[in-house]
Parts: structure tokens; sequence; C-alpha cells
């Protein structure tokens, strides 16, 4: 097996269109992946043949519908190394954190008590634990993050006290690419019996996840960003936190039986799961697993250090740019500024030469502020793009230049 | 098909890059900030009212080169003109840009470069952004006032 990009280029769809009568190139998978041909069609396969409500009827139809979502929610616990009652279905990422903030939070974390973020989180890992911090009267104590874009071990061993909580960290910083030690930093804090958080969206697209060796408490990712449908996500667990944790939201399915005089809530993961599932979701979300599970991993990943490499090289030919994030081992992703023009006008330029991109804070105004810039632009890779798609972006910086000189 | 060079006309890239009005005015009777959080510019719009007039207009922030000329050409509109005025200008720049009413651009001068962004639907808040921060400062609001 070996990966050929141009036979996973084939199985895109969308990546065949030519936006004002351009190649598309497609440089913005850290916003949201592409979807194979079998991950839509197995969402299509869903309605069109085994749709009906999950645990619900008795019927041949239904059977298949929970069979199909069951079948996807034990696929994506293998891939990760967990059990499947440790995998819950959420919305995205950040449902996933609300969830455990909200949950385990609430029954852990009390006033003067610190939860320990970083300074490259995403909006949607740092609001949920300021919400919780603000009920609570505990604090957010940050991990600062050096010129390159890295933290420290030291910093982590230095700021994890005996009023720290939770430590929730991103494993692959959305908007520099840098690769966080999630494994060391899970081990300095298990040492002082403090549970970690690992935001995992950017992660997956691009690395091989096995959270018992991470040995992570709880670790969140999105589907759409690793080639799955928008709108499905997974929270994984430890069965034992899960086990502790009331349960978040109420309804139906999340529980064993309900009297006025009070309720007794279901089992995991099916506890964390309240009301109707988007069960279509998780069966393209399974597809996408075992479509992952299928390609040369190892290659792939081969590939997309290539592009890095490639790309990083490339941009210095562009006048004033800087790039912003450039600790050594970072994933398929390059931010950069570009002296004199403002990355809007830099997206939309290149969005006339057929190259996406996102141009703007990248919810983690911190990190922006950290970098003393209000905004960049971002050209995140996946496994299908090629060293064709930087050509491009690299011509289209070029007309930048023309226009602002 | 949309032109960029109907989004970047010389006059548009001349302002980006050489605003005018470009300060922080110490003795604003009226300022107002505005924010487009999907993005994060961010205008300040300092105005010196000399009973209904606006005696002195000015602005400072950060963003692209549609914002900051949107904002720059709007200072040198604005000044001398009443309150009523200005609502005008700006209902007037408002229709040709977000609703995309052309027929606007004979009665805003200058502001009629700035046209062609209503093909640019992505960009439309870039343009209006100093616009909603004025409308803020001439009803004395003091909430920043958003593109959203």
């Amino acid at each position: 097996m070996s990966f050929d990009v141009e036979a996973v280029r084939r199985q895109f769809p969308v990546l065949a269109q030519r936006p004002h009568g351009k190649r598309l190139a497609f440089l913005d998978s850290g916003a949201t992946a592409q979807k194979p041909q079998v991950v839509i069609d197995a969402v299509t396969r869903f309605y069109d043949r085994d749709n009906s409500n999950v645990h619900r009827g008795v019927y041949d139809l239904a059977e298949r519908a929970t069979a199909a979502f069951e079948g996807a929610r034990k696929r994506i616990a293998r891939w990760i190394g967990a059990d499947p009652r440790e995998v819950i279905f959420t919305r995205g990422t950040t449902e996933g954190v609300n969830l455990v903030a909200q949950s385990w939070g609430r029954a852990n974390v009390g006033p003067g008590d610190e939860i320990l973020l970083t300074g490259m989180e995403h909006h949607s890992n740092i609001v949920p634990w300021q919400l919780l911090a603000a009920e609570k009267g505990a604090k957010l104590v940050v991990v600062p993050v050096d010129d390159q874009g890295a933290v420290h071990l030291a910093d982590f061993e230095r700021l994890i006290g005996p009023r720290t909580r939770i430590v929730a960290v991103t494993h692959v910083s959305n908007a520099l690419g840098t690769v966080n030690p999630v494994k060391e930093i899970v081990r300095l804090a298990h040492a002082r019996g403090v549970p970690v958080l690992v935001d995992g969206a950017q992660a997956v697209p691009h690395l091989r996840v096995d959270v018992r060796d991470l040995d992570a408490d709880f670790y969140v990712f999105s589907g759409h960003k690793m080639f799955g449908p928008t709108g499905i996500g997974v929270l994984y667990g430890k069965a034992k936190l899960l086990e502790a944790m009331p349960p978040w939201q109420g309804g139906g399915d999340m529980i064993l039986s309900v009297s006025f005089s009070g309720t007794k809530f279901n089992t995991i993961p099916h506890k964390f799961e309240a009301g109707t599932p988007d069960a279509a979701g998780a069966v393209g979300l399974g597809a996408a697993v075992d479509w992952l599970e299928g390609l040369d991993r190892a290659g792939a990943e081969a590939h997309e250090r290539d592009l890095l490499a490639y790309a990083t090289n490339r941009l210095q030919e562009i006048p004033g740019l800087r790039i912003i994030g450039t600790a050594p081992g970072k994933a398929a992703v390059i931010s950069f500024v570009m002296e004199g023009v403002h990355p809007h006008d830099v997206g939309t330029i290149l969005d006339h030469e057929g190259v996406a991109v996102r141009a703007g804070h990248h919810c983690a105004q911190p990190l922006m502020e950290r970098f003393g810039v209000p905004a960049t632009v971002r050209a995140s890779m996946a496994l299908y793009n090629t060293r064709e798609d930087v050509d491009q972006l690299v011509q289209g910086l070029r007309r930048v230049r023309e226009m602002f000189p | 098909m949309s032109d960029l060079s109907d989004l970047y006309q010389e006059v548009i890239l001349d302002h980006g890059r050489n605003p005018r009005n470009f300060r922080v005015m110490a003795d604003a009777t009226a300022t107002a900030e505005g924010l487009n959080p999907l993005c994060g510019d961010r205008y300040g719009v300092f105005l010196r009212m000399d009973g209904d007039r606006i005696a002195d207009v000015s602005f400072q922030g950060s963003g692209c080169a549609i914002s900051k000329a949107s904002a720059s050409l709007m200072s040198q509109a604005l000044k001398g003109k009443s309150a009523a005025e200005a609502e005008d200008l700006f209902q007037r720049f408002h229709k040709m840009v977000v609703e995309g009413d052309a027929s606007q651009a004979d009665g805003l001068g200058k502001l009629a470069v700035l046209k062609g962004v209503a093909d640019f639907p992505t960009r439309v808040k870039c343009a209006s952004l100093a616009w909603h921060a004025l409308h803020a400062a001439l009803r004395g609001e003091s909430q920043p006032a958003t593109t959203e």
C-alpha cells in the first residue's frame, strides 16, 4: 500500500470545480475538510435505505438504523483506541468541551480553583472554561506561547499547582499548526493528580491518535475536519470519569426510567446523548474512519510533511511575507502576514486566483494578540493537497504584491 | 463575474495606504467604536460637533484596505455636514453597498468608488464598518457598533 495523492483527489468531487474559472486550490481544510465520495454516499444511503429513529423501534428499519449508528460508534472507538462506551456523540468539538466544562467542571471546580489552558487555544477551548470559572469563582491560568509558537513542559510543571483542577490543551494549534507534546503534558498533570482534556479537532485529520497511549482523560474532536459530515463529533472520556459525571442535557434516550418523583439515568455513553442524535452524521463519520483506515497513513503523513516543507520554502519568495508559527514538527498549516496588506485583502485576491484560504483571527484572538497581529492569512493543507496547490498560492501572492507593492 | 479591479480601484488603494483624518481626536464631542467580530477589524470614529454641524471628524484603528478606505472617504465626506445630512449619506451608502442599489452612487460623490463592493458579499461588512460606528456616535450610543 502506498499513498497516491492523485487517486485520493479523484474521490473528492468538490475539488473538480473551477471557481472564477480557475483550478480550485483548497487550502482551508483547517476550517473544514472536503468529503470523499464514500462519506457522501454513506449519508445518502442511510437516508435512502435505513432511516428511522435509533434505539426506539422494534421493526426492521429501526434495527438497521440502530446497528448502523452503533456500528459507527464501535469503529470510531477502535480507531482511537477506546471502548465504545467511552465514545459520546456530540455536535462537534465545541459541544464536547462545553459538556465536560458543564458536567465534570460544575461537579469538580470550586471557588479559588484553577483551570490551566495554553495561550494558543481556540475560543472553543477558552470560553466554556471562562463561563465555568465565572460561575464558580475559579480562574483561568495560561501557559505562555514562545516566539516560535510552542509551549514548554517546564511552564506546565511550574503552573500546575495545588489548585489546578484540570488542564485543557489543544493537540494541534488551528492557527499555527504547532503540535503540542500532549503525552508528556498528560504525564506531568497526572503526576499531580490533575486530569487533562485534549482538543483534538486539528489533530485527527493529520495524525494517528491513540487515546490510551496519550492517556488523555478527555479527547474531543469534530467529524467535519476529518473528512466526515458537519454536525457530528466525538467526546472520548475515560469510563470511570464519565460514569461519575452528572448528565448534561436531559431528554429522551439518556434515561432508564422517568417518574415525576425522580429519574434513573441511562448508562454511558447514552447518559450524555439526550434526544434524537445525528444518526446519519454518525454513520458518515464511521465511513470517514473506514476511509482513513484504508489509506496508507504513514505515506499520507510523509506527503503532508513534504507539502509543508515545500510551501514554507516557496513562501520565502514573496517579499515582506512573514510566517507566524515556526515551531519544529508542525502540522501542515502555515499562518502568515504580508507587510502593507491586510489578510482580508490577500484572501479576496487569492480567491480570484482560485485559491481558498482563511483570513482572520482564526477564533484565537489571544494568540493573535500574543504575536501582535490583528489577523493572519492561513493556508491549511490536508492529505489531498498537492505541490500544484502551493504553486497556485505563490502565484496568487505575487498578484497580491502587484496590487499592493 | 465580479472583477477584482472594480473592488480595488486606485482611489481605494490610495486611501487604504494613506488614510486621511487617521488620528485620535483629543477634543472629540462624540466617539464610537466599530467592531467586526468575525475578523477582528476595529475602528474608533471621532466627531467634534459644533451645534448640529460636524466641525471635525477622524478615525483610528486597524482593518483591511476596503474598511480603511471607506472610513477615510467617509471622514472627508462628512466634514461640515449636519447630523441629518450625515444620516442621509449613511442611508445612501448603505443602499449602494449593502442592497446593491447603484443609483445611489450619484448622490455620494467620491464615495461612489465603493460601489463595486456590492458584488463582493464577503466584503460588504468591511466597507460598512466605520459607517456603523459613525451612526452610533451620532446617536450617542456607548456600546461598540458591530457589523452583525
